[in-house]
């Protein structure tokens, strides 16, 4: 990859990292209510899997989603008016947090039922299939949906019809807090979707490089009509399971064991290696992404609230 | 005019919008194959190719937020549930994201899903395969709810569901499966929303709907034996549910019975005698009754099953009652 694309990379892991960082000061402010999901530590995953995605290609995934909409090239001024519940929010407040959106950028949306989300993947991939599209679908979920009914529905029937969807399991450890020790039978998650007659990855969600390098041979698959694929990416949430989360579930020394293996410094190492790369193009760099996100946070303070007499609209279509 | 069954109004629909449409796909539980466990959906495999019409592993939940996505990337899918008892595996799928989706993204994504289900009671099919589920479906925001008595309604409905922008729950009535009745050659589409009076009477106003229908219509013919003239609104649409037309003839005969196959406690009969008393209620000259179904699964034993279901002499039990 070339220098300018990785620094793009850096660009993006620090406006997910940041965002979440933005996001739980306003929280504790109460200026964003209910739910709060945050990413951070699992950028890898989500940059490294949307990398090779084109334009046309459909993202959905769960409700931990603001990277996912930021990373498909969301606004982050819409996603921060949105967790304010504010007009100029992408879902106009009335998705919030769980639930981001923008079809314009073909990103359809963060789900807050666990494994909700995964048959309406398939069916973009059926609708894609069936109107000859050259589409893909990725679909982000955590190790917690691997246990739901619907998703073993979905991972038979889109390897039954070979649908052109890419399965991505962001495998943090933790469903809440119950660990995946004591919440699925099959400690491999990966071992799991084999059984559904599909390829299966196992990747290190800690590294852009590994998981990229997986991601764009089960987009190629799809994209061939070679079915689904799926990808159990290992990675590792910092934060709770939501701002209301403190995580005593989990020791201080795992935390930190995660920690040291954190893709942004792990991004710019690898940057160092082959480029020549100063501290100050990092700088730049995240001088940039900052004014991005205090323009986020100053213009979502200055937003408006819909207007109550609104609360009927875009319940049906005409 | 031909006569033709409910069930073939219904595969008349389907195939004739899908001859207008190249958008609208079939799928559920031995749809294609098979041709549907009622047979509803024969010969459409045959004409429209595995493509547009095939069978599913039995995944409801799967099928339904299949239907959802393929929406969302531009197709009319209509599957099958094979009963509407299986809709329970769903229901996570229908009522907490095909209903709410549209509302929850602020209107970027639109979803004309039909979901098709036969139902009801009557068949001696034990307790998990008779339910009447609509009133759930009417509950929730965001779906649209059909329930035609009738062949040429059947069709109508049907082909108003096909064209329409949103989600739909088509209920079909295992009951009235062989129910023949006059189908025009040309159909235009329902009007979504919009009730039927099928008889006038100015004694009293029976509000049905599905299979009731036949019951209120069977109890208001015997009715005139005692020079009583009920009038006889079939709903058709239960979401939304033509207020208009059930005030308007409230207003006309003063007396109203609700007539459902469904357990009272919050269900359509209900919903309807709260609206009369908050839109009409000086227009009544005696309070407005329902005649439900019993509130208990449907056991299995036919004459326990048949105490269940409302029948004419309870219709016209409750008429007296309010004349």
């Amino acid at each position: 990859m070339k220098k300018a694309e990785l620094l793009k990379v850096y660009a993006l892991m620090r406006l997910a990292r940041g965002f979440e960082g933005r996001a739980a000061e306003q929280y504790l402010k109460g200026r964003i209510g209910g739910f709060c999901h945050l990413y951070a530590g699992e950028e890898a995953v989500a940059i490294g899997a949307m990398w090779h995605l084109r334009p046309e290609d459909y993202v959905i995934g769960s409700y931990r989603d603001h990277a996912y909409y930021l990373i498909r090239g969301g606004d982050p001024r819409k996603a921060m008016a949105e967790l304010f519940g504010h007009a100029d929010g992408c879902c106009k407040g009335k998705g919030g947090s769980m639930h981001l959106f923008d079809k314009g950028l073909n990103y359809l949306g963060g789900y807050a039922i666990v494994a909700g989300m995964c048959p309406i993947a398939a069916g973009l991939a059926l609708s894609a299939q069936y109107r000859k599209e050259d589409r893909v679908v990725l679909c982000f979920f955590g190790d917690g949906a691997t246990n739901q009914g619907v998703y073993h529905e979905t991972l038979n029937m889109a390897s039954l019809y070979r649908l052109p969807v890419v399965w991505v399991c962001e495998n943090n450890y933790y469903a809440i807090g119950t660990n995946v020790t004591r919440s699925s039978a099959q400690e491999s998650l990966a071992r799991k979707a084999a059984a559904y007659n599909m390829p299966v990855h196992v990747v290190d969600g800690m590294d852009f490089f590994k998981m990229q390098s997986v991601a764009e041979r089960a987009i190629a698959a799809a994209r061939e009509g070679k079915g689904p694929s799926f990808i159990e990416a290992k990675c590792y949430r910092y934060r709770g399971h939501s701002m209301s989360d403190p995580g005593t579930y989990r020791s201080k020394e795992e935390v930190e064991y995660w920690k040291s293996r954190d893709p942004i410094p792990h991004l710019k190492e690898a940057i160092r290696n082959d480029f020549e790369a100063g501290d100050d193009e990092f700088e730049a760099i995240d001088r940039q992404v900052a004014g991005i996100l205090d323009d986020a946070v100053r213009a979502a303070e200055a937003g408006q609230e819909l207007p109550v007499e609104k609360l009927y609209e875009d319940l049906y279509a005409d | 005019m031909p006569k033709i069954s409910y069930r073939d109004a219904i595969n008349q629909a389907l195939r004739e919008e899908m001859q207008r449409d190249e958008s609208i796909i079939i799928f559920g539980e031995d749809v294609a194959e098979y041709e549907g466990s009622f047979k509803v959906t024969r010969g459409l495999l045959k004409e429209f190719g595995p493509r547009r019409v095939f069978d599913t592993p039995i995944s409801e939940a799967a099928i339904i937020g299949m239907a959802t996505g393929a929406a969302m990337g531009g197709l009319r899918p209509v599957p099958e549930l094979m009963t509407v008892n299986f809709a329970y595996l769903a229901m996570d799928q229908i009522l907490n994201h095909l209903a709410l989706m549209r509302y929850m993204f602020a209107g970027q994504v639109t979803l004309p899903v039909t979901i098709r289900m036969p139902g009801g009671g009557g068949h001696q099919l034990g307790s998990q395969h008779s339910h009447s589920l609509e009133v759930h479906f009417v509950h929730t925001p965001g779906l649209k709810v059909l329930y035609p008595a009738t062949p040429v309604d059947a069709k109508a409905l049907l082909k108003a569901a096909l064209r329409d922008p949103n989600p739909i729950i088509f209920l079909e009535h295992e009951g009235l499966y062989n129910l023949e009745g006059e189908v025009p050659e040309q159909v235009e589409p329902a009007v979504i929303g919009q009730a039927q009076v099928l008889r006038e009477g100015r004694d009293a106003t029976l509000i049905a709907y599905g299979a009731m229908t036949h019951v209120a219509l069977e109890a208001a013919a015997l009715l005139t034996g005692e020079n009583v003239e009920a009038e006889v609104i079939d709903l058709r649409t239960l979401r939304p549910w033509d207020k208009r037309t059930v005030m308007a003839s409230v207003a006309k005969t003063h007396r109203a019975v609700a007539v459902e196959e469904t357990p009272p406690v919050c269900g359509i009969g209900a919903e309807v005698a709260a609206s009369i008393a908050e839109s009409v209620f000086d227009e009544l000259d005696a309070p407005v009754r329902r005649v439900s179904g019993k509130d208990v699964p449907l056991p299995y034993a036919k004459h326990l099953e048949q105490a269940c279901i409302p029948q004419a002499e309870d219709v016209i039990a409750a008429v007296r009652r309010v004349l």
